[in-house]
């Protein structure tokens, strides 16, 4: 079956718009899912593995612990009476190469308040991002590299 | 306020600090692109709104209508993964789209701080 993942998410998210485990509506979620999961297929996107599920785990629950923490930062930073604060760039070279590393950590950096990811450049694989409380550029690049890059790298690759 | 009188005093208040926790982080975040000083600056705001703001706002809702049906609601919570989903994309390319603008018109790579 062609991109079991995404056909389990869609057929997921169809049962819980339709509140009902009735054999029909599962036939018809089924079938949904896997005619999607087919044509997604036929887009010639290349296999998603993952390697290591409970790493997975563990990232997302530490993504959600970053994601409540720099909510907190930037709602001080936004509510300080004249913040004295420095943003900036940070280019950051990468070790992933995997498109779906590179989509989760773009999701992962942008939706974290206080980082963005800018730009890729994928011929030397450098990512910038844009940091709003920019204090050191080599904590930045350590923290993504290890709290993130990292773990991709041996979910993805 | 008719339906909302079906729920126990402590399902009420629950709700009810869920549903101001999360105005209050959408707030500071709509705040934060007035305040913040500069387009890249701006961006970093709104993602407050999209990330603990919808996450408290769907937590109302679900417990909220939860107890109200007597049975787990869950669907709301497929707003919060698809927000989720797609607030990234979307501010990924208003910064891409401004990052390009800078290069454009000042021809240097780094946009300045």
């Amino acid at each position: 079956m062609p991109h079991p993942l995404m056909a389990g998410f869609l057929l997921l998210a169809w049962l819980l718009l339709q509140q009902s485990l009735a054999p029909g509506t599962l036939l018809a979620g089924l079938a949904i899912a896997l005619g999607l999961a087919w044509a997604f297929g036929k887009l010639r996107a290349p296999p998603a593995r993952v390697r290591n599920v409970p790493l997975m785990v563990r990232l997302l629950l530490r993504v959600i612990g970053d994601i409540v923490r720099s909510n907190l930062a930037v709602a001080g930073i936004v509510l300080r009476r004249r913040g004295r604060f420095v943003s900036g760039f940070v280019q950051i070279p990468l070790e992933l190469t995997d498109p779906y590393g590179l989509a989760a950590l773009a999701c992962i950096i942008t939706s974290t308040p206080g980082t963005i990811w800018v730009d890729h450049d994928s011929r030397r694989n450098v990512l910038m991002i844009h940091v709003l409380d920019l204090v050191d550029e080599s904590i930045w690049i350590d923290t993504i590299k290890r709290r993130y890059e990292q773990p991709l790298k041996e979910i993805f690759q | 306020m008719n339906h909302l009188d079906g729920l126990p005093p402590w399902a009420a208040v629950l709700v009810g600090v869920l549903v101001l926790l999360g105005a209050g982080f959408a707030f500071i975040g709509s705040l934060g692109l007035v305040r913040l000083r500069d387009f890249y600056k701006r961006v970093h705001a709104p993602t407050l709104g999209s990330t603990l703001g919808t996450f408290f706002m769907v937590a109302a809702s679900v417990v909220c209508f939860s107890i109200l049906q007597g049975r787990p609601v869950l669907p709301v919570i497929l707003i919060g993964v698809f927000l989720t989903l797609t607030t990234p994309i979307t501010l990924m390319l208003l910064v891409r789209a401004a990052l390009y603008r800078h290069r454009v018109e000042d021809g240097r790579q780094m946009p300045p701080r």
